[in-house]
């Protein structure tokens, strides 16, 4: 089963642990930003999330602890985010960088003693039977409750926002704050569970270079991946079926492109480097494109609400 | 107005402080700037130029006041960060990354009275001299081990960006794992970062997967040794720092950058005034460059291979470019018993024969 030296399986599999931290931070910059909130500041609050959990998870020795530990801290950080522009009412854009500096230095701060040790890994989780199947079996069936809890969060963000009453307010409130708050919802309090949730996710996103994809903790560890996942909220305008696809064409292409060149692949490598920008702009452009004429985003996106 | 008075009262009272204390301080103390491509968390390369950076400190104490700024992006923007720096009044700058060359002489060319050090570039200038370290003397140690080391004959190597510098290393560990082991193949992945964890593990793990049971890396985090580490039976190398955390599997040595002595060389020289612009380029010998201690996963026979060819290239009595060498496409580059020149290997931009993949150009 091999296509040119690179195992198929193997690639899948990889593909899909490399994809999940910008899954899970994109995810929650969907919402938040489905809600009229922009949150530039994804990747502080992702390296945040990813030395909270990385030292949680070594204190404890636990890596469930760890995840726990991680949103709580993304979440933390989104708070004071959102006290900055919710409460004292500062332009989001400059406060979400401000965010993305802070978590940085916070980061790096927490993490002083941290450098160089090994993390408790967290065991993969083998789903009974169908591990089993040939082929598809060992791709989709043999990872680690992360994979499987950001791909679940993917259909629930779907069906909330859909589906349920509160998703109907959250959407209202992003497309019109004015008419949300006549009608009586209390946009600043949807705004903040807003942007909490985004703020936990990318501590899950996070945590999950630190704990699982790297192992360990470094400066900088997310090394831009927010800014990606940010890009890719964007591009896939605004729904949760295609920042799964965005996503993971990001992540699989970055592997793939690794792996071939590993593999020697006669393309060039200046190709293959830029190939999962370019794969995953093109192909997120044309589907939104030919869907809709217009562009889909919240029409209060970082508006500030104002309630006199 | 009132509040204006008293403003104006305490700025001269504190002017009049300033005056007074003056004489207090014999001189001012010499301002050195450093300009870091990473985090100086980053556990191996800039960890280690900041490591020097403190040892500076603790040499010349009160004399000297250092800045740094890390995490400074190669290009446009290191321009504005090398300018900042020569405006808070920097006395020397030493910019430490290859990327950084152009920004370097770009800024040195507006500030003629601030000296620049270049780190593994090739322009100079008046106020710009250019220093680096023969990481290649290293690569040669660490091919050697990792060429009698690996049962899959397969050695993968993570490389940043196609410069001179990085193909020096690529060159020089296979040169001399093919030396021991003819059989060893290389495949080299680039990765366009020089500090990215997630990308290099992929990248790591990309190897591996692929049959790599050695991983040289020319990046600067330890998530490569991560990686190898998670996968079991393969070996990594510590890149610029000892990166011994991980040691004695999977890191079996390293190539440790040891720029401590030449910083303090060269902020004496400034304080002195006798400082010019230079182009240094020093290795194993004069210390440099650093082997970081071979674990005890390696058997001793290897160990004493290694060993033996560090010693004979700290004295000079190896070059790890000792002819004969062809490059790739089989043309003759050294004749037998001819030694590369530094020119060449400055600028060096092909791959000597056996290697597989072309350069990115």
């Amino acid at each position: 089963m091999d296509f040119g030296g690179i195992n198929p399986v193997i690639l899948l599999a990889s593909l899909m642990v490399a994809s999940t931290p910008i899954l899970l931070a994109a995810l929650g910059e969907m919402v938040t930003e489905k809600s009229g909130v922009l949150n530039l500041g994804v990747e502080g609050m992702m390296i945040t999330g990813a030395v909270c959990g990385f030292i949680a998870a070594v204190e404890t020795g636990s890596p469930t602890l760890g995840f726990v530990a991680a949103a709580i801290g993304g979440m933390a950080l989104s708070m004071l985010f959102g006290l900055l522009t919710q409460v004292f009412l500062t332009t989001q854009v400059p406060a979400g960088l401000a965010l993305t500096l802070m978590g940085t230095g916070l980061a790096s701060l927490l993490g002083q003693n941290y450098v160089g040790i090994k993390p408790p890994s967290l065991p993969d989780l083998h789903v009974p039977l169908l591990q089993d199947i040939p082929f598809i079996g060992p791709v989709v069936f043999q990872h680690d409750a992360v994979v499987y809890l950001s791909l679940f969060a993917v259909v629930a963000v779907w069906a909330f926002l859909k589906y349920t009453r509160a998703g109907l307010v959250l959407r209202a409130v992003g497309e019109n704050h004015a008419a949300a708050h006549a009608l009586g919802y209390k946009v600043k309090l949807v705004r903040f569970a807003a942007i909490g949730f985004g703020g936990a996710m990318a501590g899950l996103g996070g945590a999950y270079i630190s704990l699982v994809r790297v192992p360990q903790w470094t400066d900088g560890i997310t090394a831009g991946i927010g800014w990606i996942a940010l890009a890719i909220v964007v591009f896939a305008s605004w729904r949760a079926g295609r920042v799964l696809i965005g996503a993971y064409l990001f992540g699989g292409i970055t592997v793939l492109q690794l792996n071939l060149q590993a593999a020697g692949a006669k393309v060039p490598v200046e190709l293959l480097s830029m190939s999962p920008f370019l794969a995953t702009i093109v192909v997120l452009v044309v589907i939104s494109a030919r869907r809709h004429g217009g562009t889909n985003a919240p029409a209060m996106l970082g508006r500030i609400f104002h309630t006199s | 107005m009132k509040r204006r008075t008293l403003l104006t009262a305490a700025a001269a009272a504190s002017a009049l402080t300033l005056g007074l204390g003056a004489p207090a301080f014999a001189e001012d103390p010499t301002k050195v700037g450093f300009i870091y491509v990473g985090p100086v968390g980053d556990g191996g390369w800039t960890y280690e130029h900041d490591q020097a950076r403190l040892k500076v400190e603790a040499h010349f104490g009160d004399k000297v006041e250092t800045m740094f700024q890390e995490s400074v992006p190669e290009g446009a923007d290191a321009e504005r960060a090398i300018t900042q720096m020569a405006l808070s009044g920097a006395d020397i700058i030493f910019t430490t990354s290859f990327g950084y060359m152009d920004p370097t002489i770009n800024v040195a060319a507006k500030f003629p009275n601030v000296k620049f050090e270049h780190a593994t570039g090739y322009k100079t200038a008046d106020n710009v001299g250019v220093y680096s370290a023969r990481f290649y003397e290293g690569r040669a140690v660490q091919g050697t081990i990792a060429g009698m080391m690996t049962k899959t004959n397969k050695v993968g190597y993570i490389g940043s960006f196609p410069i001179p510098e990085v193909i020096r290393g690529i060159n020089a560990a296979y040169l001399h794992a093919k030396k021991v082991n003819p059989d060893v193949e290389f495949s080299v992945v680039w990765a366009y970062t020089w500090f990215d964890p997630a990308k290099e593990a992929d990248a790591a793990q990309a190897l591996i997967d692929q049959g790599a049971d050695v991983i040289l890396q020319h990046t600067d985090s330890t998530a490569p040794h991560a990686a190898a580490q998670k996968a079991g039976n393969v070996i990594t190398f510590g890149q610029a720092s000892d990166m011994s955390e991980y040691a004695p599997m999977p890191r079996v040595s390293s190539i440790i950058d040891n720029w401590a002595p030449y910083y303090i060389e060269r902020i004496q020289a400034v304080m002195d005034g006798t400082w010019e612009s230079d182009n240094t380029w020093d290795g194993i010998g004069p210390g440099m460059v650093g082997i970081g201690e071979i674990s005890d996963a390696v058997p001793e026979d290897v160990k004493a291979a290694a060993l033996e060819i560090k010693d004979k290239i700290a004295s000079g009595e190896y070059h790890p470019f000792t002819g004969p060498i062809n490059k790739q496409d089989g043309t003759p580059w050294l004749a037998e018993g001819e030694v590369a020149d530094d020119g060449t290997l400055a600028g060096m931009n092909f791959y000597v024969e056996g290697l597989t993949g072309e350069i990115p150009q």
